[in-house]
C-alpha cells in the first residue's frame, strides 16, 4: 500500500509497517503524518511502525514526543532508520532498532548472515550505556564498554574491546557458529543463537575470552590465548 | 559573570535530587553568591516544602509561563538568606504546560542578574526532564550507591551526551562508609569505575537530612552535620575551588560486593 501523501510513504513489512518520510522540514512531516494516521485510524491502530527519517537529524526530544503521540494512537514505534549518525544514535538511546531487514518471503532465515558477506560490520567507538540497544544484521564491534542494561543483537559475531557488562546476543538469526569475545567478559547475560547463558563469573583479575557453542551444543567460554 | 545555570537529574526517582538542590541553593548563597532555585518537578512539588517556603506561594512557575504574573512575583525571597530565591513549581498542573522552550526564556531572563540558576528535575527521562535540562549549562546527576539507582543513571548519562548537555558531573548520595567496609555497600569507585564520569561529591547517609528536611531548614545550615559538610563542599567546586573528598575507605573488591549483593556467595 502507498499513503496518499506525497511526502509520506507506507509500506507493509512482514511484521508491520514501514513508513518513509523526506527531508522537508520535520514538524511539516511529523504533523503531516500524524493527520494521515488520524485519518485512517483503523489501519493504523495496534501496528509495529518503522519510521525511515531519510538524512532528518533528530534528537531525544522529537524522537520521545513523536514516540508518544503514536503511542497514544495505539501504535507501537520500534525503529528508526536514518542516514544521520545524530539520529541513529538518539534511536540506540532509546532502545528502537536502528535496521530493519526486508525479507522477501522466498528468503530462509539461515541466508540473511550470508548475504551480507562475512565482511560487514558496525563498528562503534564508544561505551554503550545502560538503555542502549544495537540491533545489526551482521557482526558489531564495540570499542569501548557494554555496560549492565545496554544490549547488542547482532546476527553475526559481537567483538568488545572493552568490558562486556550488558546483555549481548550473537547469531540472533539462528548461527550457532557465531561468536562473542570481550577482554572482559562479565554479561549480564549471553546468547548465542537460542542458547543463553546467565551472568558468567566475574573475574578479579579479567583475561579475554571467547564464548561459542560447543561440540554439546552448550554455550561455554574460554580464555583466548595467542597460538 | 552571567549565572551558571546548573541542573540536578537522576533517571531514578527518591535519590537526593531536591534534597541536592536546596542544600546547594542554601551552602551557595550563605558563601555570598546570588542564587534562584526552580523547582522542575511539576506537579510534584516539594522544594518549597524542604526549603521551608511552602506558606508564602502565591504564583509559580507556569502563571510566569502563561503571563499570569511577572518572574519577580512568583520569585519566592528565602526567610534566612536574602539572596536566595525559589521559583515553586505549580501542584495543579501537570508537565506538558510547560516546554524546553518556555524553560529557555525563563532562564535567559535570570541570567543576567544571579550568580547560579540551579534547577529540580524530576526523575525519569520523559518531558519534565527535558524541560529540566532544557536551560543548563552543566548537569549533575547524582545517584546512590545501589546497582539500580547507578544503572538509570548511566543511561541518564548516556542521553545527556547524545544532547550535548555533557559531560556531566556525579554526585554519588547517602553513601554508607559503614556498609561499604562489610562489602554491603557499593563503593565510590565501584560507582565511578562504571559510569566513567567527573565526581564532583559524596554525600554520607545521614538521618539529619530527613531531620531538617522536615522542618524547612536544609542541612546545609547546620555546621556539624556530616551531610551538610558534603553539600558545602559540592557548592565551593562549583565555584571552582579545590576541596579534597571525604575519605571514605572501602576494602574488598567490586566484584566480592556484588556477588554478595546479588546473593551469589
Ligand atoms: N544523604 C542523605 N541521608 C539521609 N537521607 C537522605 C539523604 N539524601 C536524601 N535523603 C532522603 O531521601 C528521600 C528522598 O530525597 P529527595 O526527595 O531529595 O529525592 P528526589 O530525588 O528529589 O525524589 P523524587 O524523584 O521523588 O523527586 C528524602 O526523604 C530525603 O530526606
Ligand atoms: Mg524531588
Amino acid at each position: 500500500m502507498t499513503g496518499t501523501n506525497s511526502l509520506i510513504q507506507i509500506k507493509g513489512l512482514r511484521d508491520g509497517l514501514l513508513v518513509s518520510l523526506d527531508d522537508a522540514p520535520w514538524d511539516e512531516q511529523r504533523i503531516a503524518f500524524l493527520a494521515q494516521v488520524d485519518a485512517q485510524p483503523d489501519f493504523f491502530k495496534g501496528a509495529r511502525l518503522a519510521l525511515d527519517v531519510a538524512s532528518q537529524v533528530l534528537h531525544v526530544n522529537e524522537l520521545v514526543d513523536l514516540r508518544d503521540q503514536l503511542s497514544e494512537r495505539g501504535i507501537s514505534l520500534w525503529a528508526v532508520i536514518s542516514e544521520s549518525p545524530t539520529t541513529e544514535n538518539t534511536a540506540q538511546l532509546l532502545g528502537l532498532a536502528t535496521r530493519v531487514s526486508k525479507p522477501r518471503p522466498e528468503e530462509s532465515r539461515q541466508f540473511s548472515v550470508r548475504d551480507l558477506g562475512d565482511e560487514t560490520a558496525l563498528f562503534l567507538e564508544r561505551t554503550l550505556r545502560s538503555g542502549t540497544r544495537i540491533e545489526f544484521p551482521g557482526h558489531v564491534v564495540v570499542f569501548g564498554d557494554v555496560n549492565p542494561g545496554a544490549e547488542i543483537v547482532a546476527e553475526g559475531n559481537v567483538i568488545i574491546w572493552g568490558r562486556l557488562r550488558g546483555m549481548v546476543h550473537a547469531g540472533s538469526k539462528g548461527n550457532k557458529n557465531a561468536v562473542i569475545c570481550a577482554l572482559d567478559l562479565s554479561p549480564t547475560q549471553l546468547r548465542i543463537a537460542e542458547e543463553v547463558a546467565a551472568a558468567l563469573n566475574p573475574q578479579e583479575n579479567p583475561k579475554p575470552e571467547i564464548a561459542r557453542i560447543n561440540e554439546n551444543g552448550k554455550l561455554q567460554a574460554e580464555f583466548w590465548s595467542p597460538g | 559573570m552571567p549565572a551558571q545555570v546548573i541542573t540536578v537529574t537522576s533517571g531514578k526517582g527518591g535519590v537526593g535530587k531536591t534534597t541536592a538542590v536546596a542544600n546547594l541553593a542554601v551552602a551557595l548563597a550563605s558563601n555570598g553568591s546570588k542564587v534562584v532555585c526552580i523547582d522542575g518537578d511539576i506537579g510534584l512539588r516539594n522544594l518549597d516544602v524542604i526549603l521551608g517556603l511552602e506558606n508564602r506561594i502565591v504564583y509559580d512557575i507556569v502563571d510566569v509561563i502563561e503571563g499570569r504574573c511577572r518572574l519577580k512575583q512568583a520569585m519566592i525571597r528565602d526567610k534566612k538568606l536574602p539572596e536566595l530565591y525559589l521559583i515553586p513549581a505549580a501542584q495543579t498542573r501537570d508537565k506538558n504546560s510547560v516546554s524546553p522552550s518556555d524553560m529557555n526564556r525563563l532562564v535567559k531572563d535570570l541570567r543576567n542578574d544571579y550568580d547560579f540558576v540551579l534547577i529540580d528535575s524530576p526523575a525519569g527521562i520523559e518531558r519534565g526532564f527535558r524541560n529540566a535540562i532544557a536551560a543548563a549549562d552543566r548537569v549533575l546527576v547524582i545517584t546512590n550507591p545501589e546497582v539500580s539507582a547507578v544503572r538509570d543513571a548511566d543511561r541518564v548519562i548516556g542521553i545527556l551526551e547524545a544532547e550535548d548537555k555533557g559531560p556531566a558531573a556525579l554526585i554519588i548520595n547517602r553513601l554508607n562508609p559503614a556498609l561499604v567496609k562489610k562489602s554491603d555497600m557499593l563503593s565510590a569507585d565501584d560507582v565511578l569505575d562504571l559510569l566513567a564520569v567527573e565526581l564532583i561529591g559524596i554525600v554520607p547517609e545521614d538521618e539529619n537530612v530527613i531531620i531538617s528536611s522536615n522542618r524547612g531548614a536544609p542541612v546545609a545550615h547546620d555546621p556539624k552535620s556530616k551531610a551538610g559538610q558534603a553539600f558545602r563542599n559540592i557548592a565551593r567546586r562549583l565555584k571552582g575551588e579545590k576541596v579534597p573528598f571525604l575519605d571514605l575507605d572501602s576494602s574488598g573488591s567490586l566484584w566480592e560486593r556484588l556477588q554478595r549483593l546479588a546473593g551469589r556467595k
